[in-house]
């Protein structure tokens, strides 16, 4: 099922094993799917199902075994390790489980981070991470360094840092699952936010069904494969 | 500027290990500077001699003499210009822990002789024309407070009996390497008491010393003086000062070596311990290099991170442990005396405790750095969950 429009996201025979001791065990195999441009999916699935991986080599930070993965128009499977950081840097946002902080940046430093890759000057980095943080209802906290939050603020200074690029994609691997009911929620709001305001393509995995009701499409991963009906 | 920053916090992170490490690190430097100061003094000896003099002692051995005749002999010689001699006294002041050299001296052309031995012309009368005067060095005469009229008594080894000398001057040195740690006195004193005691061997000289007119005949009119007392009673062995001195340090060669070889020793040790702490840190770290790498930084960036925070570690531990440097050796110099004449921490000295602790940062990051910049993203991730 192709979308009328050129998806943003295009993986076709997608497989990835992974080495245990003298086996392959295989992780992904034959995995063809799309991501239209402004989507918000949720990929859920068993623990050990393979939706990490399948995010993973979606944001390129794993090479795939086989297959093509498109992603804005390019094959990152062809990429060199130098061309995917490029890449990676100017295309994706990137939100971790465990946020995945730098602990000696404050909350505006963390967010600069991925700007100081670009070639905007001081003033303009300033006036952008002022922005994000301030979107993500931080701004009162710019000069708190990450264990002065809480995992609920820490997570949305992370969310900050994905976005400042204006990146293609935002990936966020169970960007819940350490948070309590209340900042799970906020985190929820703030991406369909994202994703509603600023029309940003969500890739989230998640094993939590609440969770994945933020997103508009939800995907499983079983054994490998994945579901045949949404 | 974020580079440095990020390098900054990152070694301030564990401020124990940091502090520890570079604790390690200054005494280290410290150790290293002290132990290549030691050396540079044994050396000492032989820097400050002069090209323009020779030495001419028993062919056979330093411990035997010559005879006084040879003086005029050599004095005729193309090329000699001022002959003096001087004998080895080996006297003990107080207790045998008080070591410094003192010789029996031509009183009226040693000092001739020895232009950077500054002697005030009053005083360097006064002590030609005392017998029992005696002249000291700067240095010497700080150790043991001594003045000018004051008495100086010896025990003597070589020569029996209690020496009771006057310091009649105290010479200076005109360099930073003139030994100023000696005693000379009257040689014509030494011989007339000891013929009086009726001992055999007197009239005999330690050593002479020769100027001559140009360093470049030094091989030259060696080989001649020798010649001269070829088959004689007593042969000769003549060379340049710096051989003369250098011989003497040759004679401890042994722990020389061991000295340096220690030194190199404590540089390697502080290596060992600054690797662990760096691979120690850089294995904590690995999911945050991993997040950096995800944002886009290469693995340039993370090297620079590890080689720029065990460099500041470096910095930080040769800084201080250079600046310990000058006050401990000046403290160990007080505490030996006159054991090593001069004794001061050489430019070289600064400059290869800073390389060596730069060696220690460089080499400490190489191992933590190769490892951040190789693991793949994913693993590096995986290592937090
Ligand atoms: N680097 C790796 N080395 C070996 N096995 C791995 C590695 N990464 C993932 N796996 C295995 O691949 C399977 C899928 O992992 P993952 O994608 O993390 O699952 P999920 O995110 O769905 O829980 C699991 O069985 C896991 O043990
Ligand atoms: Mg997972």
């Amino acid at each position: 099922m192709e979308s009328p429009a050129e998806p943003i996201v295009r993986i076709r025979n997608l497989t990835k094993s992974y080495r245990r001791g003298e086996q392959r065990v295989p992780v992904l195999t034959n995995i063809s799917f799309d991501i239209a441009a402004g989507e918000f999916i949720a990929l859920m699935g068993p623990s050990g199902s393979g939706k990490s991986t399948l995010l993973n080599l979606i944001a390129g930070i794993d090479k795939p075994d086989g297959g093509s993965l498109t992603v804005n128009g390019t094959d990152i499977a062809t990429l060199s390790e130098a061309e995917l950081a490029d890449w990676r840097a100017a295309n994706v946002g990137f939100i971790f489980q465990f946020y995945n902080l730098m602990p000696v940046l404050t909350a505006f430093e963390n967010v600069e981070l991925p700007l100081l890759l670009t070639s905007l000057a001081r003033g303009e980095r300033q006036a952008r991470v002022d922005l994000a943080l301030s979107m993500v209802g931080l701004a009162d906290r710019t000069t708190h360094y990450p264990s002065e939050l809480s995992g609920g603020q820490q997570q949305r200074v992370a969310i900050a840092r994905a976005f400042i690029t204006d990146p293609v994609i935002l990936v966020a691997d169970e960007p819940t699952g350490d948070l309590d009911r209340a900042s799970a929620n906020d985190i929820l709001a703030l991406l369909e936010r994202l994703n509603a305001e600023l029309g940003k393509t969500i890739i989230m995995v998640t094993h939590d069904p609440h969770a994945a009701r933020s997103a508009h499409a939800i995907r499983h991963l079983e054994k490998g494969e994945l579901d045949v009906a949404p | 500027m974020h580079f440095l920053k990020l390098i900054l916090r990152n070694a301030l992170r564990h401020r124990l290990r940091t502090g520890l490490t570079v604790l390690g690190l200054v005494v280290a430097i410290l150790a290293f500077g002290l132990l290549r100061t030691v050396v540079d003094a044994w050396y000492s000896g032989a820097e400050g001699a002069s090209a323009a003099r020779l030495v001419t002692r028993n062919a056979i051995s330093l411990v035997f003499p010559l005879p006084v005749s040879y003086r005029e002999r050599i004095r005729r010689m193309e090329g000699v210009t001022a002959i003096s001699y001087a004998n080895w006294f080996g006297g003990v002041y107080v207790t045998p822990k008080n070591f410094f050299p003192q010789f029996a001296v031509d009183a009226k052309t040693y000092f001739d002789l020895y232009p950077e031995y500054v002697i005030p012309p009053a005083e360097m009368k006064a002590f030609v024309i005392d017998r029992k005067g005696c002249v000291i060095g700067r240095k010497l005469a700080n150790t043991y407070g001594f003045k000018v009229g004051d008495a100086l008594p010896l025990r003597g080894t070589i020569y029996p009996g209690t020496w009771n000398f006057t310091v009649r001057a105290i010479y200076d040195g005109a360099q930073a390497s003139t030994d100023t740690s000696q005693l000379f006195f009257h040689w014509d004193y030494l011989n007339e008491t000891m013929k009086k005691a009726g001992a055999r061997k007197t009239d005999w000289v330690g050593v002479y010393v020769i100027e001559i007119s140009d360093p470049d005949n030094a091989a030259q009119i060696s080989t001649e003086v020798d010649a001269m007392f070829r088959n004689s009673l007593a042969e000769t062995l003549t060379e340049t000062e710096k051989a003369f001195q250098l011989g003497f340090v040759s004679m401890t060669e042994a722990i020389v070596v061991a000295i340096r070889i220690v030194s190199f020793l404590v540089i390697f040790i502080i290596l060992a311990v600054m690797a662990n702490t760096m691979a120690m840190t850089a294995r904590e770290r690995i999911a945050e290099y991993a997040t950096l790498k995800a944002l886009g930084f290469g693995p340039a960036f993370l090297a620079g991170l590890i080689y720029g925070e065990s460099l500041a570690i470096a910095l930080a531990g040769a800084v201080l442990g250079i600046a310990l440097t000058f006050p401990v050796a000046h403290g160990f110099s007080k505490q030996v005396g006159t054991l090593f004449p001069v004794f001061g921490v050489s430019p070289e000295t600064i400059w290869m405790q800073a390389a060596a602790a730069a060696a220690v940062g460089v080499a400490a990051a190489a191992l933590p750095a190769f490892r951040a910049a190789r693991v793949p993203i994913v693993e590096g991730l995986r290592s937090m969950g």
